[in-house]
Parts: C-alpha cells; sequence; structure tokens
C-alpha cells in the first residue's frame, strides 16, 4: 500500500486552448455564451480533437459526457464533455452540437471507453445517435419505451406544468392525487397509436441477441475435451448480492465468465427530468436520494455547482469559514459512514454474513445519531444550502420525551464528537483491521481478483477507491480542491494492484485519513464557535445566467454536477440542465472487462468492491 | 512462512469478545440497563461496548429536537385568552411554493363577503404519500406556522383515507411545538421578539397595545401566563366563560354584521373540531 | 359487526347465532395459528431504494426485528412470508416485484415502505415511476414516511402482526389459500411503449378506440373545484343566480347524456 504525497496543481487552460486553437483553426471555437467555459469542436473533427486533448495535451480522464437540449434557445441539442489531467488541474470543457431532428454526433468510445455508458445514457434519454458506438441501446429504460424523455418537448403522464411551484397549488390548492387524472391511473401514457395487436414484451429480447444467443444453454468443448455448457445467467435485479435492484446478464462457460451485461435502469427515478422542473434549491432534497448512504456528500457537490454559478452574479455570499468547517467535518463524517457499510457488505459478498457489517453499523449508528440531531435525519440531511449550511451544529444532541415509552437522551456535541472521533472510531478501526486485514480467507478471495490496471482504470473513467486502487493517486480533494480542503493535512492512499484486496485496503485507510482530517477539524470548529453559518439564499433566489461543472470527492468517487441555467423573462429560478455525474454509473462500464475469465462467486465480490448504489447508478 | 488458520483465529477472539461483552455489560447493571433512564443514556452513548439494542416499543428512542417527519400547522392552545385555537398559518403559500415535490394545497382564506383574502387557510392538505420530509416548508415559513413533527408511528392499513392529511388532523396547538421542540421554540421566538404570533405582534403595537414579550422559557403554561398577564383589560366575567360564548358575546358588544357573524360562526367550528381532535387523542392514549 | 359492544360477548345468556355455533373450537385454534405466523414472519431479502438502506438498519444489531420473529430474510421469495416493499417502484421493475409476489408461498403479506411505496413518494411525477405498489399488488401496511426510520418501520411490523391476530380461520376472507384450487397469481405487466397492466386491457382498448377517432383520451376531466361552487351558491347578485340556474341545467342535461352514453357502452358491451 503506497500512501500518495499531495499533489501540485498547476495547469493553464486558456493556453491549451489557444493551442488547440492553433492545431484546429477551423474545428475549434471559443464558445463565446454568457457564462460559458471551453470551446466548441465541430462535430465533424470530434474524434480528432478529442484525440489530441488527449495524447498531446494529456487530458487522459475524461470526466463526464451528457447532452443538453436547447430548444427554444439555439434549436440545437448538445453534448458536453469534462476532461482533466489525472495529475490535477481544472477542466478542459469542449462540446460538439447537433441540430434537434436527426441528431448525431460521432462517439468518442475509441479515444475514452469510459464513455460508453454515458452515450447510451443520453442516446436513451435524448435521442442523439452515436455513430461508432458498438452496442447502441437503450440502458435506463427498456427497449420499446416511447420517445426520449429528457428532450424538453416531451412530457410525462402526469405532467403538470415546466416549472415549480405549481399553480394548482395555491391559492385555490384543492387537493387530488394526480393519478386521477389519468385515466389509467398509472402514471402511464400510450402513443396515440398504438397497436393493441401486438403487446407482447419485447424489452430483453435484443439484450439477448447481442449476446449472440438464441437459446439459454450451448454446448462448448473446452481445453482438454471436456464438454461444458455455455449458459446465460441472470443475477438481478432481486439477488442479494447486486446490492438493490441491479442485474447482471452473464454468459457462462462452466463456471468461467465470458461476458457481463450490467443491465440498469431499475430504479430510474428521472431524477434529471423532475430536477429540471424544479427551482435550484428544491432539488437539494432531491440530491439526498442519489447515493442514499452519503447525502450529505450529495449534499455538497450540488451546493458547490450553484455557488460557482452565484459567485458570477454580483450579490452573493460565499459560505463562511465556519460553514466550510462543518461541511467538511459532515463529508468526511459521510466518507467514514460509506466505508463502514461498503466494508461490511463486501465482507458480507464475500460470505462472512453480517458479522462484520452488523459490528460497522453499529458504529455508524453513532455518526447517524449526529446527523439526525443536527440535520434532522439520518439519511437525508438535506443540510447544505447555498452559500451556508442549513444551520449550525447545536449545542447538545438532544431530545425530548413526545411519545410513550421514550427514552431521552442528553450529550454536548463537542464531547460526542470528540469522543468519537478521538477514540472509538479508532479503536474500533483497530479491531477491525485486526479482524480483517489478514485474515487468509479474505485474502485468497480478493488478491489478485478482478484486477483492473491503471491505464483502463483511467480509460474506464473509474473513479474513487476503484481508481486509487489501481495505483493512480487521483483524489479531487488535491488535484483539484474545493473548501478548506488545501490547509487540511492528509495523503491519499494507492493501492498497487489493482485488484479486490488493494480496493478494500484503500477504503481502510481513508477511513483513517478522514478521521485525521477531522482531528484537525475539531480545534477549528471550537475556534470558530458563534460565526454564523446560515446561508442568505431565498426560497426564490435567481441564479445567474451559465454553466457549472461542481464536483466532489464523494466516497464512492468523482461525483459532478452539470448545472446549466438559461434565461427566461423572469430570470432563471429553474435549472435549464441538471445533470449528475455519478460515480456508480461510470464505474459500472469497467465491471465487464474486469469480471472476464474469473468464477461467477468472484463476480458477486467483484461487484461489491466497487460499491455502487443504484440511486446514483440509474437515477 | 504464513502460519493459516492464524488470521482465523484471531478473528473468533474478536467476535466471541464482542459476545461476551455484550453480557458481561447485562451483568453489570443487573439487567437495570433496561430500566434505567440514565443507564440508557450510557448505553446508546459514545461509552457503550457489545450490543446496544433499543427494545422498541418497549423503549422507544426519543428523537432530537431537529428531528423532521411530516409537517404539522400550528394553531393557538385551546385555552389562549385572545385567540383560542386560530392559526399561526396565514395562507401566504410560501410553503406551498418551496415544497419541493409539491405536495402541499392550500385554499387561501377568503371573506365571504368583501371576497378579500384573509390571513387563515380555508383548507390545507398535505399528501404524505408525497412528502418527502425535507423541512422546507417548516424552514422558510416566514410566520413559524407550520412545523417538522416528531410523531414517526403513522403505520395504516389503508392510505386512502388516511394519508391525505387535512387541516384538521394538520392542526396541533402551540404548546405541543414548545414541548418537543424547546430550544428551536426559544429561537424562534427570540427572532420575532415575542411568545405571540408575529401578526398579533404589529397589530398590538399598532393599537398601542405591549405584547408578550420574550422571556426564554420552555414551559407552555407559562407563555400562557405570559400572555394573560399582557391582556389589555381583563374582564372577569367574560374570561370566566367558555370561549366561544365569549367570542359571540364579543360580535354582539361589536354590532350584528354579517361579517363578524360569519367569523363567530368558523371560529366556532373550529374550536369544536379541535375539541374532538384533543379529545380523541387523549381516548387514544 | 363494529356497532356491537363487546362486552356483552361477556354475557354468558349473549345468543350465539346458529352460524357460530360450531365455530368455538376454531377461535382457539385461530389463535394458535395466527401467532404462529405473526411469530415467524420471514421477510424477503428485498431492497428497492433509499428506505432499503433503513430496512437493514432495522435489522441490524441497533433496533433488530429479529425480536419479532423475522430475523430470517430469505434471499428467495419461495421461503419468505412478507414482502417489504422498500423504496421506490418504477415501471421497469413492478415487472420484477410482481412475479416475486407470485412466487411466494401463501400466506403472504406485503408492507409498503415509505412514501414512495405507498403513493409514488416525492418521485412520483416521474415517467418511470410507478405511484404506489398498492397499483398491482395488495398491500397490509402503510408506512408513511421519506424513509421511515427504524422504529417507525418496527411500528408498522408490529401493526402487521396486529392485523394477523384479528384474523380467523373461520372466515373466508381472512384465509382465501385454504380455498378451492390454486389462487390467482397477479397478471404480470407488459413493458411495451409504456407499462400495460393487462387486468385494465378494456380500458386500454375503449382508450385508444377513442384516440383513433381523434377524441380526447387519457385525460379525465376532474370536477369543478367546490370552493368555487360554494362561493357561486352563496353569491348575492340576482343575476349571478340566474347564470348558476343556466349553468346548472347545462351539467344537468351533460349528467344526462353521459348517463345515456354509458349505457348504450353497456348495451354494446353486453353484446359481444
Ligand atoms: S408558509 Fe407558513 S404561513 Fe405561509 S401558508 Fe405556509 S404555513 Fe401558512
Ligand atoms: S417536508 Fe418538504 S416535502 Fe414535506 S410538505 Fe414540507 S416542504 Fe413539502
Ligand atoms: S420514500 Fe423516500 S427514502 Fe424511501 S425510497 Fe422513496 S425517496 Fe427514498
Amino acid at each position: 500500500m503506497v500512501i500518495a504525497a499531495p499533489q501540485t496543481v498547476d495547469v493553464d487552460v486558456n493556453a491549451v486552448i489557444d493551442k488547440l486553437k492553433e492545431k484546429f483553426p477551423e474545428a475549434v471555437k471559443n464558445d463565446t455564451r454568457q457564462g460559458y467555459k471551453g470551446v466548441i469542436v465541430d462535430k465533424s473533427k470530434l474524434v480528432e480533437v478529442a484525440t489530441s486533448i488527449r495524447d498531446e495535451f494529456g487530458f487522459d480522464y475524461l470526466s463526464s459526457a451528457t447532452g443538453v437540449d436547447y430548444l427554444g434557445i439555439a434549436d440545437e441539442m448538445e453534448m458536453v464533455y469534462h476532461a482533466y489531467r489525472t495529475t490535477g488541474g481544472p477542466a478542459l470543457v469542449f462540446k460538439a452540437q447537433t441540430p434537434r431532428d436527426n441528431p448525431e454526433i460521432p462517439s468518442l468510445i475509441d479515444v475514452w471507453p469510459g464513455v460508453d455508458f454515458q452515450e447510451r445514457e443520453v442516446w436513451d434519454l435524448y435521442g442523439i445517435r452515436f455513430p461508432g458506438h458498438p452496442n447502441l441501446q437503450r440502458i435506463l429504460l427498456w427497449e420499446g419505451f416511447n420517445g426520449h424523455p429528457m428532450r424538453k418537448d416531451w412530457k410525462e403522464a402526469y405532467f403538470e406544468e415546466d416549472h415549480k411551484p405549481f399553480e394548482s397549488r395555491w391559492p385555490a390548492g384543492h387537493v387530488h392525487r394526480i393519478e386521477e387524472k389519468n385515466a389509467y391511473g398509472h402514471n402511464v401514457m400510450y402513443p396515440a397509436d398504438l397497436d393493441l395487436s401486438r403487446l407482447t414484451d419485447t424489452s430483453e429480447e435484443s439484450l439477448y441477441n447481442s449476446l449472440g444467443l438464441g437459446v439459454d444453454v450451448q454446448d462448448l468443448t473446452g481445453e482438454g475435451g471436456i464438454k461444458t455448457d455455455r449458459l446465460v445467467v441472470n443475477l438481478g435485479p432481486h439477488h442479494p448480492s447486486t446490492h438493490g435492484v441491479f442485474r447482471m446478464v452473464v454468459t457462462l462457460d462452466g463456471e468461467t465468465i465470458e461476458t457481463l451485461d450490467p443491465v440498469m435502469g431499475y430504479l430510474h427515478r428521472n431524477h434529471e427530468k423532475i430536477g429540471e422542473r424544479n427551482s435550484f434549491l428544491q432539488n437539494m432534497p432531491f440530491t439526498d436520494r442519489l447515493d442514499y448512504i452519503s447525502s450529505m456528500s450529495n449534499n455538497l457537490g450540488y451546493a458547490l455547482a450553484v455557488e460557482q454559478l452565484l459567485a458570477l452574479g454580483a450579490r452573493y455570499q460565499p459560505p463562511t469559514y465556519r460553514a466550510e468547517v462543518i461541511r467538511v467535518l459532515m463529508a468526511e463524517l459521510t466518507r467514514i459512514v460509506n466505508h463502514l457499510w461498503s466494508l461490511g457488505f463486501l465482507l458480507n459478498d464475500l460470505g462472512a454474513f453480517f458479522t462484520p457489517m452488523l459490528y460497522a453499523n453499529n458504529e455508524r449508528e453513532k455518526i447517524l445519531d449526529f446527523f439526525e440531531a443536527t440535520a434532522g435525519s439520518r439519511l437525508m440531511c438535506n443540510y447544505m444550502r447555498f452559500g451556508g449550511v442549513f444551520k449550525d451544529i447545536p449545542e447538545r444532541i438532544h431530545s425530548v420525551v413526545n411519545m410513550v415509552n421514550d427514552k431521552v437522551r442528553d450529550y454536548n456535541t463537542m464531547d460526542y464528537l470528540t469522543e468519537m472521533i478521538n477514540e472509538r472510531l479508532p479503536r474500533f478501526m483497530d479491531e477491525y483491521e485486526r479482524l480483517l486485514v489478514n485474515n487468509e480467507i479474505l485474502k485468497t478471495r480478493t488478491v489478485g481478483v478482478g484486477v483492473l490496471p491503471a491505464d483502463r482504470a483511467i480509460a474506464y473513467s473509474t473513479c474513487g477507491p476503484l481508481l486509487r486502487g489501481s495505483g493512480v493517486a487521483y483524489d479531487i480533494r488535491r488535484s483539484d480542491p474545493y473548501s478548506i480542503y488545501p490547509e487540511l493535512d492528509f495523503d491519499i492512499p494507492v493501492g498497487q494492484n489493482g485488484d479486490i484486496y488493494d480496493r478494500f485496503m484503500v477504503r481502510v485507510y481513508e477511513i483513517r485519513e478522514s478521521l485525521r482530517i477531522l482531528k484537525q477539524i475539531l480545534p477549528r470548529l471550537e475556534r470558530t464557535k458563534g460565526e454564523e453559518v446560515v446561508s442568505k439564499f431565498n426560497y426564490l433566489g435567481r441564479v445567474p445566467i451559465g454553466e457549472s461543472y461542481g464536483r466532489v470527492e464523494n466516497p464512492k468517487g468523482e461525483l459532478g454536477y452539470y448545472v446549466v441555467s438559461a434565461g427566461d423573462e423572469k430570470g432563471p429560478q429553474n435549472p435549464w440542465r441538471y445533470h449528475i455525474r455519478a460515480p456508480s454509473f461510470i464505474n459500472l462500464t469497467a465491471l465487464g472487462p474486469m469480471s472476464k475469465g474469473y468464477k461467477v462467486a468472484d463476480v458477486v465480490t467483484i461487484l461489491g468492491s466497487i460499491d455502487i448504489v443504484l440511486g446514483e447508478t440509474d437515477r | 512462512m504464513t502460519m493459516y488458520g492464524q488470521g482465523i483465529l484471531r478473528g473468533l477472539t474478536i467476535t466471541l469478545r464482542h459476545l461476551v461483552r455484550t453480557y458481561f455489560n447485562d451483568m453489570r447493571y443487573m439487567g437495570k440497563k433496561y430500566f434505567n433512564q440514565s443507564e440508557f443514556e450510557l448505553r446508546q452513548g459514545m461509552k457503550t461496548e457489545g450490543i446496544y439494542t433499543v427494545q422498541y416499543p418497549e423503549e422507544k428512542i426519543a428523537v432530537p429536537e431537529r428531528f423532521r417527519f411530516t409537517p404539522f400547522l400550528v394553531v393557538e392552545d385551546a385555552d389562549h385568552p385572545e385567540r383560542p385555537g386560530e392559526d399561526w398559518c396565514t395562507s401566504c403559500g410560501i410553503c406551498a411554493k418551496v415544497c419541493p415535490p409539491q405536495c402541499i394545497w392550500i385554499v387561501r382564506g377568503e371573506d365571504p363577503v368583501t371576497k378579500r383574502p384573509i390571513p387563515e387557510p380555508q383548507a390545507f392538505y398535505i399528501d404524505i404519500d408525497i412528502c418527502m420530509n425535507c423541512g422546507y416548508c417548516a424552514e422558510f415559513c416566514p410566520f413559524d406556522a407550520i412545523k417538522m413533527d416528531h410523531d414517526y408511528e403513522m403505520a395504516s392499513y389503508d392510505r386512502t383515507t388516511a394519508h391525505i392529511h387535512d387541516k384538521e388532523k394538520l392542526s396541533k396547538p402551540f404548546s405541543y411545538w414548545l414541548n418537543i421542540a424547546p430550544t428551536t421554540a426559544n429561537e424562534e421566538a427570540e427572532a420575532r421578539g415575542s411568545w405571540e404570533h408575529s401578526d398579533t405582534v404589529k397589530s398590538k403595537k399598532k393599537a398601542g397595545v405591549p405584547s408578550v414579550a420574550y422571556t426564554p422559557t420552555t414551559d407552555p403554561s407559562q407563555v400562557m401566563q405570559m400572555i394573560r398577564a399582557t391582556m389589555p383589560e381583563p374582564a372577569p366575567a367574560a374570561e370566566a366563560a367558555p370561549t366561544a360564548e365569549r367570542s359571540a358575546a364579543a360580535v354582539a358588544q361589536a354590532g350584528p354584521s354579517a361579517e363578524d357573524a360569519l367569523k363567530a360562526e368558523r371560529l366556532r367550528k373550529r374550536q369544536e373540531a379541535l375539541a374532538r381532535k384533543l379529545s380523541k387523542e387523549a381516548g387514544s392514549q | 359487526m363494529s356497532d356491537l359492544n363487546l362486552r356483552e360477548l361477556h354475557n354468558t345468556e349473549f345468543p350465539i347465532p346458529d352460524e357460530l355455533q360450531s365455530n368455538l373450537a376454531i377461535t382457539s385454534l385461530s389463535k394458535v395459528y395466527n401467532w404462529s405466523r405473526r411469530s415467524s414472519m420471514w421477510p424477503l431479502l428485498f431492497g428497492l431504494a433509499c428506505c432499503a438502506i433503513e430496512m437493514i438498519g432495522t435489522a441490524a444489531s441497533r433496533f433488530d426485528f429479529s425480536r419479532f420473529g423475522m430475523e430470517v430474510m430469505r434471499g428467495s421469495p419461495r421461503q419468505s412470508d412478507l414482502m417489504i416493499v422498500s423504496g421506490t417502484v418504477t415501471k421497469k421493475m413492478i415487472v420484477p416485484i410482481v412475479r416475486l409476489y407470485n412466487q411466494m408461498p401463501e400466506p403472504k403479506y406485503v408492507l409498503a415502505m415509505g412514501a414512495c411505496a405507498s403513493g409514488g413518494g416525492p418521485f412520483k411525477e416521474g415517467y418511470n415511476v410507478v405511484s404506489g405498489v398498492d397499483k398491482y399488488l395488495p398491500v397490509d401496511v402503510y408506512v408513511p414516511g421519506c424513509p421511515p426510520t427504524p422504529q417507525a418501520l418496527i411500528h408498522g411490523l408490529i401493526a402487521l402482526q396486529k392485523k394477523i391476530d384479528g384474523q380467523s380461520l373461520a372466515n373466508m376472507d381472512d384465509v382465501p389459500w385454504y380455498g378451492v384450487g390454486p389462487s390467482e397469481p397477479t397478471p404480470i405487466p407488459i413493458l411495451g411503449p409504456d407499462v400495460i397492466d393487462p387486468r385494465q386491457m378494456d380500458i386500454i382498448r375503449r382508450q385508444a378506440e377513442l384516440a383513433a377517432l381523434g377524441k380526447p383520451y387519457g385525460v379525465r376531466e376532474l370536477p369543478a373545484p367546490q370552493m368555487k361552487a360554494v362561493v357561486a351558491a352563496k353569491g348575492a347578485a340576482p343575476a349571478a343566480a340566474a347564470a348558476d340556474g343556466g349553468e346548472v341545467d347545462a351539467a344537468k342535461a351533460e349528467r344526462l347524456r353521459k348517463r345515456e352514453e354509458a349505457l348504450a357502452r353497456k348495451h354494446a358491451a353486453k353484446g359481444e
């Protein structure tokens, strides 16, 4: 295990852009729209320019690729790419535009294979085709779904208005269940030309066809003349090992994985479509429900993205120092919560059924108690606001009797935190490491399994412990720092072999590093006592026009929010585009290649070592 | 050379220790671990060892003050000397606007004769099958009229009848709020500068009557006393009479205008509803 | 029976109806049966969304629902009695959910945990979200909250146990699985252009026909807001009253027309 030295950051993106324009004088133009960054690339030259960006300019890591529908503003669709250097520094943003009717943009899958799922998602939700993509199928919805729902002119069955707040709520708000308005009552809307004679479920057909199989079982003759079967097995969507409603369709040669197709979308809750209807503030509690184990960090990422936009305007008060301290406190506690959870479940997947998970959960509950007392909820904290937080941490973690049999607790918050950070959690980690780290069974099952080499890890745009386990010291807290991380002293653990064990150890060390950060946070909390932390953002606050990409190092990896605020006559209240670059979703790109050649039982562990959460994968 | 089995043995010792510790703890407290308030605090705190199960429903963790479940509306207590049972909500609609999943429906109060809006909602619904317990309504209500409840025991067998909360179901007296969240209620009262509703404060200021200044307290009856103490001219007869009669008397004094009669009627109905609800709740407990 | 004063039952002179005469044995048998059923309720190990995290939190040692005999969470539907629908039910997921439910052996129970499973939750307006699992499956207990805390979930589980306690072997509605023949499986929804509930095929067909005729379909008008009606009725001006009268007549005619239409449809349906 290597602990990487802190990275230094110094990249001049403008110089890069100038050079890029020199090299491709026709194809590359500056994006001159108000509040926008980066360049617009002519789509016919896109692959060429992207290759050059990757190879010559060293932006080897494609963080996010997403579509935007500018209906009514420019009548164009747009792909937005954010590329970074794994050595650190700000983003190079480049875009490609295509007309709305018959939208088509060349696929970048040969340049960055990590764009695979993201392009499929854009095809699914926006209907932009990507010539060159080998498997352009719907990914979140099912084959046969009517339309591409993220397009601005696509309306769902329960559509009421384009923007919240809805008129029908006040002053004459007559309550109704919205399904009463829809004759089917199931939130459905069939196209007018629905052919009822051919109603069979074909949503799975193309999936199985793409496996090249017409039958479930096929005879194979393996090495040494042993006859085995090729078999298609579905793991999920209901399967205890998939951590939710995730599905893997694997073809097996005997016990060995030949191909693995992740199938997702079983928890696709239309986060982004709803997010574009919500006002900026209303999205905050929705972000809780992305990675529902680490809601505090989700909040932080979104707050950062919108604060970038707010900073473009005149009257913006950045968060106070204490607010930043509290944010980091919460983010790091969340990291511990998440890693405890994921370590426990990884062990669960290995067959250490529930004991390590229950131990970890005991400690997790202690942190949740603090969250509950501070933010009001154990899981869905909804704690950060633009330019501050919801409320200062309470003096006492304190409860009041209001039901029969209620038993109260009353602790001093600072004492509670101090004891937790300085004593309880380190003690627990000592014990946990003794329990697991050198355990033979654990090592036999994990060392050398699910190997992901560093170059592939970067190419697949993986992030978080998965990337660092492969030996890439890329952590946004260091490479593109935010909040007060620059002044804090901590290291970035990285692995060497890129196997499950390394990822496991990266998480263990990250908990240690988080504790180290938290120890530095405690005196800062004491020092700043009494400073104002509550944000001044009005509930109808307007956000200046522009785009922003706010990203944080979430426990599961890089969580990015691409937010576009466009103009309307009253000034923007709603994000025009609200996209989430979800670490779990993109990390899954590597699952298939990583599992090839291993046994079925290993796949469960490999998936566990990626540590996905479905709320974020499917959004 | 590694000795196989070492790690496993070590692991087993740790699990065994966990087991023993739990029972050892049990023995140390001789069972009173489960009956004693301070032991509960110890068990759920940082010092606990082994398993610390909460024996719900025999013992429940009292939720912290900021805990949020579904929202409720603050109304004046039934024994409020001036405006018993009246809403704090002015039907300004801010909560309905800020609610992220748009699950609040408000019918703004309207004077039946003059058709002018009056500061009190005619109807107020929250669909708790949509509500995401985010707390925005409570955070942004300028009148501290909607608050997050702590009652999470709401399981039901039927959602069509039980899950759209109407005004009657939502309304809870101010003393309840002061009870479940004393610190927050005090902070809010301090910000208002008074224990009374901010509109009352304003109107009293206009009339030149002093409103109840903020003095820290966590006892609802004390708040009531403070309010009574600043009552302009305590008419003892009216005080003793039931509130409904009293307000009717007030109407009579002011002269029998249709407007006032309607108002009195509304007030009476509300008080009745509140009383019904209170008695129902008392019965169920 | 709700108006029956239960105290009267203690009266030894209380007349026992003829049809209940032979059921005395069954009542105590029911008790044993219910007790054993509710004390070994095995939930399906099945998490959907955020609420699942709280469900696991409930299963973990701090809240520990094994105190209610529910510790054995089964991965297979064949071995479980209780489906805790813990999270947002999407259209893509409702198909496997119905399938799982069909695979569970009777007696089976469904607990809708959280706002999403009960009625759609905060994501209800989404195009891929089913507004409540009870649109497809019979739900026994709803636990509101987003997410319900572990204590709230246990409260729901206790409510379910109470429900089971109230059931009787003598009542066929309570124990339909002792009826003749296998129980009907819930039809599995189809993923077409949108999700299609086979039970609603008739309505869909009718709507599609309307659509083919160019008539509006899919949206049913809401009844006019009640408040407006009240205000209008109270409107003092006689002119307004006259206008109202006209409206009332129009509404009446409309109702009559609708009824006739419905009648015609019914006849047509019979004719088929
Ligand atoms: S914000 Fe407060 S005062 Fe305004 S309508 Fe809502 S509850 Fe009433
Ligand atoms: S808690 Fe949030 S979702 Fe619920 S009513 Fe209030 S604002 Fe709406
Ligand atoms: S009810 Fe709330 S917590 Fe539960 S699944 Fe739905 S959004 Fe998540």
